[in-house]
């Protein structure tokens, strides 16, 4: 083991290199670059046996990665806001083709106007697709998640491809002390390639001509969704086998902080959530029991484990960082679609903030606490679902 | 030796019941790319008629490995099979076909890109001159004059030149080909899965329903564009261009057959004007005055 | 096909994959082999692979699959020795 301080981009190339991917392709966006500068420098060097396809485009860049995962290899692509956009046709062949990938999400708002902050517009926009999503709070999360999303995207009870999410800017560009495992460790955690079928010459396999029963070709889109909900289970069993490797156990789908007594949660997703950890105890100090729900794993949406964490509140609040324009944030609309289904009434409110890399801190977190208890307590239930803030 | 059928593989990569219109000149293409490519082929096909012509799953009227892939991805898709096939030592033959939107002009970005970074992959594209999967619209490689449902008055713009936008890529081989000579194609086939790099082949197959001619006439109407000398077979093989043998007697002008033979058998350029016809004669003229500069 | 179990969008070779040609053709080629050479070029076009070849040495011995058989009329245009009829089918 070695600790180094690393970008949350280096984080995601160590992490590549040590999952030993073997064919990346990617295109260079602001502020996904270093991710590849970082790899190229790797490979230019010697170090790591590894093949790059540097394409004309993103939707290349995901067709070549597709390309090489179809052909039997493990491979990866990064991207980010527009980038991603572009490849978003990609984005599904991949998951309906059930070929297991990695991508880096180096979350970036979205014009016009042009803008490099960081908001989730271009990562949420991914949600309804079939692709594993997790949302990484610090650049050690970065490197451990990226390294067990091969595991997961590769289990055959899930197949289906995997995103790391990570905040521009906030954990692309801000060096954090990381550890970083031996080559070994990711070795004995890591199995070889497994994937459903691979595309080679002398077997007259063919992927994906029009299908005569729309029955079958429904239930293969029903197969994506029940391929990520068995993922639930994966993502938690393998958090537990890295946990014992690393000593580094994250809690799996989701993460609590300071939930077990309290009488109110901040949920959210993403490098925001150190801030709300922050507010909390400052919240506590003043009196005002809160907790963090840390949304790990956006897709499969835990349900369960959600559902677990907010019974017996007083009131949830959760913050999404993009907007579903016309409706309200997405993490809120799952949030709420479980526990109305479950019967459980607790006022959940949404805050939209931070978008266009709007800039919040702990201060502003604090703020939105404490107003929140005093709706709560004053009318009895919340005023209005949504607030932007400010 | 020149090929004779006697040598060449009787496998069947098209199966019989495929789902493909009479007379079409894509599955003539791809018996021939069976012939010669055999079990190394790999197919990467974007949409477009071979789409439908596989016939519907779980099925599959041609018998190679085959990825389907979106429209404009083709060329980056074959270049990360390539790339994998490298690395695991598999012995194969990334090869896409595509059609002449995906080529031309949805997938061209795509092209160009795996051109320039010399990928190791063959791009054939099968050029029916329109979008006839959707019904026959114009595309950058309808000629001028011709009929579509997107130009009822005939196309107001000629044909691009791929051939020789490829070959200005400077990739390693680039050929023109014709469903009427299958030697000749499956020769050029044969040469660019032995030569590593990015190889450029674009097949020249006309197609009876957009085209608007007799199912019957498929391979007729190909020799013919070839003896109008509106379509000519070469090669350009390190920078160098050579005129292929069944082109080469139309070098001489006074043997090509007049463009009309060609045109008015073909309900597409039912209205096309004296004016324009004219006009294809002097480009057709035109471009092999080039050919020839380019060969000599 | 359980609902659990996993679906995969892959298909393998298959002849009459879009089922025989049926009633809808409304011409056929017909060989004469008084006519044929045997030179093997109406295989060599045969769009749907249903010309079927046999090398008897000398010659090849052509045969129509007309159970796929689209009858656009290719073979019949391409026969050096004219030696293939479009028959009407009733």
């Amino acid at each position: 083991m070695a600790r180094l301080t690393l970008t949350g981009n280096h984080c995601v190339a160590h992490a590549v290199k040590l999952a030993r991917v073997k064919v990346v392709s990617a295109y260079p966006i602001t502020p996904q670059t270093t991710i590849v500068e970082k790899i190229s420098e790797l490979v230019d060097s010697g170090s790591t046996n590894m093949k790059i396809i540097r394409v004309e485009s993103e939707h290349s860049a995901l067709a070549a990665v597709y390309g090489a995962a179809t052909a039997g290899l493990r491979a990866f692509t990064a991207t980010s806001s527009h980038g991603l956009l572009y490849m978003h046709e990609m984005v599904w062949w991949v998951a309906q083709a059930r070929i297991p990938a990695v991508m880096a999400i180096v979350t970036r708002t979205i014009g016009p106007p042009w803008n490099i902050w960081t908001d989730h517009h271009d990562v949420m926009g991914q949600r309804d697709i079939g692709w594993i999503i997790t949302m990484a709070e610090s650049n050690q999360e970065v490197l451990d998640e990226t390294i067990k999303l091969f595991k997961i995207t590769e289990d055959p009870e899930v197949f289906l491809p995997g995103i790391i999410g990570l905040d521009a800017f906030i954990l692309s560009h801000t060096v954090e002390p990381v550890e970083v495992p031996d080559q070994e460790i990711v070795d004995s955690f890591l199995p070889e390639r497994r994937q459903p079928y691979v595309i080679k010459s002398g077997e007259a396999l063919v992927m994906g001509n029009v299908p005569s029963d729309l029955l079958v070709n429904f239930r293969m889109r029903e197969g994506v969704h029940r391929g990520l909900r068995n993922a639930e289970k994966v993502i938690e069993r393998v958090d537990l086998e890295w946990g014992k490797l690393t000593g580094r156990h994250y809690g799996g789908l989701v993460e609590c902080y300071r939930c077990e007594d309290a009488d109110y949660l901040f949920a959210g997703a993403g490098a925001w959530v150190g801030d709300m950890r922050i507010a909390v105890d400052k919240l506590r100090d003043i009196g005002l029991r809160f907790g963090v729900l840390k949304i790990r794993y956006i897709r499969p949406f835990p349900y369960s484990r959600v559902f677990e964490a907010v019974r017996g509140r007083k009131g949830v609040l959760v913050f999404d960082r993009s907007i579903s324009a016309g409706s309200a944030g997405p993490i809120f609309l799952d949030l709420t679609t479980h526990l109305y289904s479950s019967g459980l009434r607790i006022p959940v409110k949404n805050v939209v903030t931070g978008l266009a890399g709007f800039d919040i801190g702990y201060e502003d977190f604090v703020k939105i606490g404490k107003s929140f208890v005093n709706e709560v307590s004053e009318s009895g239930w919340i005023t209005s679902f949504l607030d932007f803030y400010p | 030796m020149p090929l004779t059928i006697r040598d060449l593989a009787k496998e069947k990569y098209v199966l019989p019941g495929h789902a493909a219109c009479p007379g079409c000149p894509e599955t003539i293409g791809l018996r021939y790319v069976g012939m010669a490519l055999g079990r190394k082929a790999i197919l990467v096909i974007p949409a477009g008629c071979t789409s439908i012509i596989q016939g519907l799953m779980p099925g599959s009227g041609l018998a190679f490995p085959i990825i389907n892939v979106a429209f404009a991805s083709a060329d980056a898709v074959a270049s990360g099979v390539a790339a994998a096939k490298e690395v695991l030592g598999e012995d194969s033959v990334v090869t896409v076909w595509a059609g002449d939107g995906a080529t031309a002009d949805i997938g061209f970005a795509t092209l160009s890109g795996a051109a320039e970074r010399n990928e190791n992959i063959i791009h054939i594209c099968v050029d029916n001159e329109a979008y006839m999967n959707t019904g026959i619209q114009r595309s950058s490689l309808t000629p001028i004059g011709a009929w579509t449902t997107t130009t009822w008055k005939g196309k107001t713009e000629p044909k691009k030149n791929m051939p020789l936008i490829m070959a200005s890529h400077g990739v390693p081989y680039v050929a023109t080909a014709s469903i009427a000579y299958p030697m000749d194609f499956i020769e050029k086939l044969k040469k660019a899965a032995s030569i590593r790099g990015f190889k450029y082949i674009h097949l020249h197959a006309p197609c009876p329903v957009g085209w608007r001619f007799d199912p019957s006439e498929t391979v007729e109407m190909a020799r013919l564009a070839i003896e109008t000398g509106i379509w000519v077979l070469m090669e350009v093989e390190g920078g160098r261009t050579t005129i292929s043998p069944p082109s080469r007697p139309y070098a001489d002008k006074s043997r090509r057959k007049p463009v009309i033979e060609y045109l008015k058998r073909q309900g597409r350029f039912r209205e096309l004007s004296d004016e324009l016809v004219r006009e294809l004669e002097r480009e057709i003229d035109e471009y092999w005055k080039l050919l020839l500069k380019l060969s000599s | 096909m359980k609902r659990d179990e996993l679906i995969l969008p892959l298909s393998r070779p298959k002849v009459g994959v879009q089922g025989t040609t049926g009633s809808w053709r409304i011409r056929k080629p017909v060989i004469n082999y008084s006519k044929c050479i045997g030179c093997g070029i109406c295989w060599l076009y045969c769009p749907d692979s249903t010309i079927d070849i046999e090398d008897t040495g000398s010659r090849f011995r052509v045969s129509i699959d007309y159970t796929y058989c689209k009858g656009c009329g290719i073979c019949w245009t391409v026969c050096p020795v004219k030696a293939i009829d479009m028959v009407k089918e009733v």
